[in-house]
């Protein structure tokens, strides 16, 4: 299986600690993980402020980079909705249609691909998730709270094959985090106000550390924890099922 | 005539025709078996009616007594209760002069498991503003005229003419004000269901 | 001359988030309405498919809605009622004038109709002499304090009691301080009795009204609709064109779903079917476009007609319930809104389909499923492309695009963007430096993951 590692522009640059732990998680699971390295950005921040006309540059260079693989696996689920939804290139597009199909989330990767089932992993802290709107109502990789469907989790049942980790129960589970891309400082005070409540919910039921599948609404969320001077720290889903202090 | 502009606007930008959907699933689903009587009740009363399982139309009688001054001034749409004022009597006297009637008594079509609605149709109000400008609505409905859901309801109701007809589930109420919930907005103060055998 | 001066959505929205102790208020209040329609809707194992069974019949009524519309008019004739044909706001609010006139009507109670705020109705017919009393609680408490109401559902939504209880002190005669909602209630109720049995003239909106046999349905809780129109002479009903539903029994859908999405609630206290006047009385049904047939061309817009007006979307969208009703500036807020208003004004709505972080919530409530979030992001793209987008923005993005497209360029690019990170704001637009007034920045890492994984690929060898 040979699986290509998309690691979204953001991560890269300001979070590479989740990429490499989403590498050596993949690799400790025995999966063969290239890094395309001319990889950028998926277009997203262009196309969701009103510019998707401007993004065949980078969807171009998508498809060059990603082209060929049996899968491609990303540890942000916004990135990969952009990719899933409106990855187009209008000389290869049928290069396209087989990257839409095989891009996957970490944790949806993990669930559905690999189907594991046990990972050596240890994190003795109470966790709460956050339940990224992309990830969960585009990629649908838990239940929506607005549905009336049986309730499952992909990354929450990672978690529980992890030692030590005890899961916070929110007050809102998947309420958004305000980051919602260009809309954090176009709508600065809704955006912070919308931060302010997410990681007030997750502080009030006692989380030491607040996890998610998306790095972009953690990002935010530690913008607003550093502010207040918390304890209370972020860390990316990968970073967690690939933690093990025994090493 | 704008009539006929609309119209073609409408009509130029209609797409692709959808079929319509089959509501037999819905219906077969929903068509529960279960004590409607019991859901009735526990649903009504939720929605701030308050519900009595009667034995016979003297017991309603009783009830009401108890519930209501001699003097004030009550309408019925039940031949039986003669000591009130008959409504099919005064169907033709103006709307208006019905704005002192502290309480009407009506029979309804049917009841509604699901959300404690009544079916009434003109004909059961004698007239329109009979259920809405009373300070009190007493609902008169017999056991075996309760249907589960909207579904069943509207296959009951049917292709009936009527010129007017409502489901009632409560009192009148409000919520405007921060949510809080009050009974007795611009309609009747309080619901009574008669359910008889 | 209020298009030069409306504020944006983001301006109002900041300004709503001044008093973050009524944020909160009114995000606490509007969130335990979500949770009561959840409660509902997870009572009905069906929901889903209730919600797919409405969404299409809509569709189908989409599609046949010409026809559709000529069968309701014939019926509703057939009935006995008179129909009317609006092109537009102005020509429903002369229509309506003028029905009042020729009687000389110049007093009318009016109740909830999102149509007649559309159209502005209310300051149409104050300015030709006649005097409209909102009948819903809610819309009379925003009407004597003069304002719009903040939510299609629960208008005054954003008012605490205490200024309600003011309002009514000054107005209707309540004792001063008094802001028991039960005695506020009261108040109100008096004041409107004696308005309704007053009034010659009685307008309603209209919830849903019936091709195949020309009666339509209101739903009120309080009973204002019932009260306003059997005691008036004349009942006129101001419908936009996209509330027509083929037949009665898909009644039995969506009054299942329009108020368990709405409040909670399993059915609304009334639902009134009118179908032929009462004897000597008129009853009036005004058929409104208002941009509804243009919209209804827009291919990926168009399934915004199916709206029931539930409110839902207002409830559960984290935006609407963070910056109030009023700061999308328009009569319909929150995410439906957003996606109706640049239908009728795009340029003076180009804000609203921003005013959302496409979380998507809105589209999971929606009782007749319209891709609400979708709609907004192509609402974004239609927006920029008809060059309603500020300058700046598009220079960024076009500069932003260019480096994305070029590895080069962004491994250069990331290096600076980092060192920059350091010690200048986040994103595109870095005058004001917005990300920072509530939230620090990322710190900036020693080497980005392509760098170490460069570096670990040449250990390797």
């Amino acid at each position: 299986m040979k699986v290509a590692l998309f690691v979204p522009c953001y991560v890269d640059q300001f979070y590479p600690g989740a990429a490499i732990a989403t590498l050596q998680l993949l690799e400790k699971l025995g999966v063969d993980v290239h890094y395309p390295k001319n990889q950028t950005c998926c277009g997203q921040p262009m196309a969701n402020s009103g510019y998707e006309h401007l993004t065949t540059g980078c969807n171009n260079l998508f498809v060059d980079n990603f082209s060929g693989y049996d899968y491609i696996v990303c540890p942000s689920g916004s990135c990969t909705l952009h990719i899933k939804e409106h990855l187009h290139s209008p000389e290869k597009e049928e290069q396209a249609i087989e990257i839409r199909k095989r891009v996957y989330e970490l944790t949806e990767f993990l669930v559905d691909v690999l189907k594991v089932e046990n990972l050596q992993a240890n994190f003795p802290y109470k966790v709460g998730l956050h339940n990224s709107c992309h990830g969960l109502r585009g990629l649908k990789i838990s239940q929506m709270s607005e549905l009336v469907a049986p309730a499952f989790s992909k990354p929450a049942h990672l978690l529980n094959m992890v030692q030590g980790l005890e899961l916070v129960q929110l007050g809102r589970q998947d309420d958004c985090c305000g980051f919602g891309g260009t809309f954090c400082v176009a709508e600065e005070a809704v955006s912070s106000k919308m931060g302010k409540d997410r990681v007030e919910d997750h502080i009030e039921h006692g989380a030491e550390y607040i996890t998610s599948a998306d790095l972009s609404c953690l990002m935010h969320m530690e913008g607003i924890l550093r502010r207040q001077n918390s304890n209370v720290k972020v860390i990316h889903v990968a970073e967690i099922l690939n933690h093990s202090s025994h090493e | 005539m704008s009539r006929d502009k609309i119209l073609a606007a409408v009509k130029k930008n209609e797409f692709t025709q959808t079929q319509l959907p089959d509501l037999e699933i819905l219906t077969t689903l929903t068509d529960n078996p279960g004590d409607l009587t019991q859901q009735y009740i526990t649903i009504a009363s939720a929605g701030g009616s308050f519900v009595y399982e009667v034995a016979d139309m003297e017991a309603i009688k009783t009830i009401l007594h108890k519930e209501f001054k001699p003097d004030v001034k009550i309408i019925s749409g039940i031949k039986e209760f003669d000591e009130y004022t008959y409504a099919g009597a005064v169907a033709n006297e103006l709307a208006h002069s019905f704005a002192d009637v502290e309480l009407t008594i009506l029979q309804a079509g049917f009841g509604v498991a699901e959300n404690g609605a009544l079916w009434l149709t003109e004909t059961q109000m004698n007239v329109r503003v009979l259920p809405f400008i009373s300070q009190h609505l007493a609902v008169i409905i017999s056991r075996g005229f309760l249907v589960p859901t909207m579904a069943q309801a509207y296959a009951k109701i049917g292709n009936t003419d009527y010129g007017y007809g409502a489901f009632i589930s409560g009192p009148s109420k409000t919520a405007d004000i921060e949510q809080s919930l009050v009974i007795g907005a611009h309609g009747p103060r309080s619901l009574s269901v008669f359910i008889l055998p | 001359m209020s298009n030069s001066t409306t504020k944006s959505h983001a301006e109002l929205a900041a300004a709503f988030n001044k008093d973050e102790p009524r944020v909160d208020w009114h995000d606490e209040t509007l969130w335990w309405v979500r949770a009561k329609r959840d409660i509902a809707a997870h009572k009905l194992p069906e929901w889903e498919l209730l919600r797919e069974t409405a969404s299409q019949i809509k569709n189908n009524v989409l599609s046949n809605l010409s026809s559709y519309l000529e069968q309701f008019e014939a019926n509703a004739l057939k009935n006995g009622l008179v129909v009317h044909w609006a092109a537009d706001a102005a020509e429903h609010n002369q229509i309506i004038h003028k029905l009042l006139a020729d009687r000389g009507i110049n007093r009318m109670v009016k109740s909830k109709s999102m149509l007649t705020e559309e159209c502005h109705l209310n300051e149409y017919l104050k300015e030709h002499g006649v005097d409209v009393i909102d009948s819903d609680l809610g819309e009379r408490i925003v009407q004597l304090a003069n304002e719009p109401p903040s939510h299609i559902v629960l208008p005054c939504i954003h008012k605490k009691k205490e200024e309600i209880g003011d309002i009514f002190h000054e107005h209707l005669g309540s004792a001063k301080g008094e802001s028991d909602p039960k005695i506020l209630t009261e108040t109100a109720r008096q004041h409107l009795r004696e308005v309704f049995l007053t009034r010659r003239a009685a307008l309603t909106g209209v919830n849903f009204a019936i091709a195949e046999t020309g009666e339509f349905v209101i739903c009120t809780n309080e009973g204002n609709a019932d009260m306003g129109a059997h005691l008036a002479e004349i009942h006129i009903a101001s419908m936009g064109l996209e509330k027509i539903i083929p037949e009665r029994k898909h009644l039995g859908v969506f009054l299942r779903l329009l108020t368990r999405s709405a409040t909670g609630q399993p059915i609304t206290t009334y639902s009134s079917h009118f179908k032929k006047p009462q004897d000597g009385r008129e009853i009036h049904i005004v058929i409104v476009d208002n941009g509804r047939s243009i919209q209804l061309g827009r291919e990926d817009f168009r399934n915004s007609l199916k709206c029931i007006r539930c409110g839902a979307c207002m409830n559960t969208c984290p935006v609407y319930r963070k910056s109030g009703g009023h700061s999308y500036h328009t009569a319909i807020a929150g995410p439906i809104g957003s996606i109706l208003a640049p239908n009728l004004d795009m340029k003076k709505y180009a804000d609203l389909p921003f005013a959302s972080t496409l979380c998507g919530s809105c589209s999971n409530v929606c009782p007749v499923k319209i891709n609400i979030h979708d709609q907004l992001y192509k609402w974004r793209q239609v927006i920029v492309k008809e060059g309603y987008s500020p300058t700046a923005k598009t220079i960024a993005m076009k500069a932003m695009a260019f480096t994305l497209s070029s590895p080069a360029l962004y491994r250069t690019g990331g290096k600076v963007g980092r060192w920059v990170f350091k010690h200048a704001p986040f994103a595109v637009n870095n005058q004001q430096n917005p990300w920072f007034k509530h939230r620090e920045m990322p710190k900036a890492p020693e080497q980005s993951f392509g760098e170490w994984y460069s570096k670990r690929k040449e250990e390797k060898k």
